[in-house]
């Protein structure tokens, strides 16, 4: 810098500097951080998503229960229906790893059975001179893993004679580890179904809603309105029981599925209404008008995407919701019914007060519920905040 | 302001029509009526058929007439009072729900009222010490009332108060006062056994209010006022209650409509678990049957119940906060 102002070739004095000037040398970002803004919105929100600790712990534990329930006959030491009728309300055993203080590996200690003749209640009490070692990888009942693949290894099971019952067995000696184990197939496919339908509802109707306006908008309003106001609980109920008893188990799953997703739908519709109505008033929508494109194109090419991660978000959070209210409308049996196996379904067996008092294993079914839901909730919440990876924290 | 009330009166109107229709569909959607099913319970039974009474009742119930005619006549029937017959039961449903439909009300309202109790000093503590230990275990607890399916931790409850206050099981009052006069000791009675019912309702809605209000209360508490109050001088807790906490408690009636279905709907399932005497398993056990009309206006009271207490709430919301704008339309 000079101290003293030079004329200009537009003939005005200012004071000009002589170092010699680089353009490129001023933003010299690091590596990291020429890797932030490169990134693409898709990496950012992922990278958002791994700072919540919590939320990918959830995820981490919501994928492995998919996929303990995706080979849910591996992993279930036994078959769904297979009852032992020597083993009727049985207690849970706990594992133990050392007999007599010397180590030999995980067992169980077997149970003496004996029918008490004054309360007609099954007793079973620890004999601490049986052990029945844990086997591995063994060879269980026989099963087709997906309907097509013979197989019969199973994750763990006792030996030939002894039956392990983890978690206890209900009125049929069927055993409650592996009727969690497999009812965790419909009762974790059933919020991701009723979900998929009422996300498929809430664009379709709130996207419509949102873009046209006017009296589509007023009445969509409206209608949203109403759902809103009802108690859903109630009104499932009515819906559950407007299902025919003759119905195969198959049907009623699907049916219930379209019943949790049929109200469900409001919250998300909602959400896409007034990001529509945001959106359809900036420029790329009117250029894609300008060239013609149908409403139905802009709506879903143009629109949709920009907002969809915060669709998976809200639909992530609305998925505990299906699942509790499958879980209740089995409870009060009108929802599933066996042989199609559920929490729920699982739950209605520990509805009666004997079962809390006598058998409170009946209600272990309970603790998968509510890891789920709260795994569900803690990812929804991370995903919620990672949707807009823009915004500050 | 009246003309605020009327216009919040008059929107309610189609509302309601719709919410009747959508019932009535509801309703309409099983298969054949209940005296089908109840003519083929009877002849299975082998029990002589009053074919004239059932003819009669088809007729007066307007079962021979098309579906919107139908409609048409259960929905003038309720404007009358008529909210239409029993045919299980054999009564008029309004003789059938009046006491219920009372105790409904009674236990919602009571677990609205606990909900505010317990939430609103958790959510002051948890938004005044946020992410202290005991932010993180409140949050967590309250994470843990929305995750437990309620009808499971009535069950354990109602145990779990036999055992250690000598509560009898289910009900809404000890056995020997059914059918009694109100007394002294059959109010205390009830009261015992609403104890239940209220906190396994109220625990769902009671978290989910603590998050929103804890989410309002740190807004309110990072504006520039509050630092400038702090920096002149009033003391921590004056700060906190003169205009912070007044501002939040907007959202605290403004919750009551949000978490209003969320209670009714808890209600009905906890009330059929415990078999209270409220509408819960009535309803139930008339969707079960088919008994159309009593499931139906019993679906069409809840919803009438709800959208007035929406609209007590946004009227009280009204009262309270000088900046909702009555008029106008809503912001873009």
């Amino acid at each position: 810098m000079t101290d003293q102002p030079r004329q200009q070739s537009d003939g005005q004095w200012h004071y000009v500097s002589d170092a010699p000037f680089d353009p490129y040398e001023e933003p010299a970002i690091s590596a990291g951080q020429e890797r932030y803004y490169m990134a693409s919105q898709w990496r950012l929100m992922w990278w958002r998503f791994c700072d919540h600790r919590v939320a990918v712990v959830s995820a981490i534990f919501l994928a492995a229960i998919y996929f303990v329930a995706l080979f849910a006959e591996f992993f279930a030491p036994y078959d769904l229906n297979e009852r032992n009728p020597r083993a009727i309300y049985h207690p849970p055993q706990g594992i133990h790893l050392f007999h007599e203080g010397t180590f030999v590996g995980p067992f169980v200690y077997g149970r003496d059975y004996a029918l008490n003749m004054e309360t007609l209640k099954r007793e079973y009490t620890v004999n601490r001179d049986i052990v029945h070692q844990l086997h591995f990888f063994c060879r269980g009942t026989p099963y087709r893993l997906f309907g097509v693949i013979d197989a019969e290894r199973r994750l763990f099971c006792g030996a030939e004679t002894a039956k392990i019952y983890l978690a206890g067995t209900d009125r049929l000696g069927r055993d409650m580890l592996s009727r969690i184990i497999h009812g965790a197939r419909i009762s974790l496919t059933i919020g991701l179904f009723g979900v998929a339908f009422s996300m498929l509802l809430g664009i379709a109707i709130g996207g419509m809603a949102g873009y046209f306006g006017g009296w589509v908008d007023y009445a969509v309003q409206r209608i949203i309105e109403v759902l809103q106001s009802i108690p859903t609980i109630p009104l499932w109920l009515a819906l559950a029981a407007i299902m025919p008893v003759t119905w195969s188990p198959i049907a009623v799953y699907f049916a219930i599925t379209i019943i949790l997703g049929l109200l469900d739908w409001t919250g998300l519709a909602r959400a896409v209404r007034s990001k529509l109505l945001a959106l359809r008033e900036e420029e790329f929508v009117m250029a894609a008008q300008l060239q013609g494109a149908s409403p139905r194109r802009i709506i879903s090419y143009h629109l949709i995407p920009n907002f969809m991660s915060h669709l998976i978000a809200s639909a992530t959070i609305a998925i505990p919701g299906m699942i509790l209210g499958e879980t209740a409308l089995s409870f009060l049996g009108l929802g599933l019914r066996p042989p199609i196996t559920s929490w729920g379904v699982l739950l209605n067996e520990a509805q009666n007060i004997s079962a809390v008092v006598l058998y409170p294993w009946l209600m272990l079914p309970v603790v998968p519920v509510v890891l789920v839901i709260l795994a569900f909730n803690f990812m929804g919440d991370g995903m919620r905040d990672a949707a807009d990876p823009y915004s500050e924290t | 302001m009246a003309g605020y009330i009327i216009k919040r009166i008059a929107a309610m109107v189609p509302t309601l029509l719709l919410t009747s229709f959508l019932i009535f569909i509801i309703i309409e959607l099983p298969p054949g009526d209940y005296f089908e099913s109840y003519l083929a319970e009877l002849r299975a039974s082998g029990e002589l058929i009053d074919s004239a009474k059932i003819e009669f009742l088809r007729t007066e119930y307007g079962f021979d007439k098309p579906f919107l005619h139908r409609y048409w006549l259960w929905l003038t029937g309720m404007l009358h009072g008529d909210f239409g017959y029993s045919f299980e039961h054999e009564r008029p449903v309004s003789e059938l729900i009046g006491s219920r439909l009372f105790f409904t009300i009674l236990l919602s309202f009571l677990t609205i009222i606990f909900t505010w109790i317990v939430a609103f000093p958790i959510a002051i503590y948890s938004a005044t010490h946020k992410y202290s230990w005991g932010d993180y275990g409140l949050t967590f607890l309250g994470l843990l009332g929305i995750a437990t399916p309620n009808f499971l931790l009535a069950l354990v409850m109602m145990y779990a108060a036999n055992v250690v206050f000598g509560v009898s099981i289910g009900g809404l009052m000890d056995p020997q006062f059914i059918g009694q006069p109100m007394s002294v000791e059959k109010f205390l009675s009830i009261g015992a056994h609403l104890v239940i019912p209220v906190i396994v309702i109220g625990t769902a809605g009671t978290a989910a209010m603590i998050r929103r209000i804890r989410a309002n209360l740190l807004d309110e508490l990072n504006k520039q006022y509050v630092v400038t109050a702090r920096a002149k001088g009033v003391p921590p807790f004056r700060g906190l209650v003169k205009y912070p906490l007044r501002m939040s408690l907007n959202f605290f009636i403004a919750d009551i409509g949000g978490i209003l279905p969320a209670v009714i709907s808890g209600a009905e399932v906890i009330a059929i678990v415990l078999s209270l005497e409220t509408t819960g398993p009535l309803l139930i056990r008339a969707l079960k049957t088919q008994d159309m009309y009593l499931a139906g206006s019993f679906l069409m009271l809840l919803a009438v119940l709800t959208v007035i207490g929406v609209l007590i709430s946004d009227l009280l919301l009204a009262v309270l906060d000088p900046r909702i704008r009555l008029e106008g339309k809503a912001l873009k």
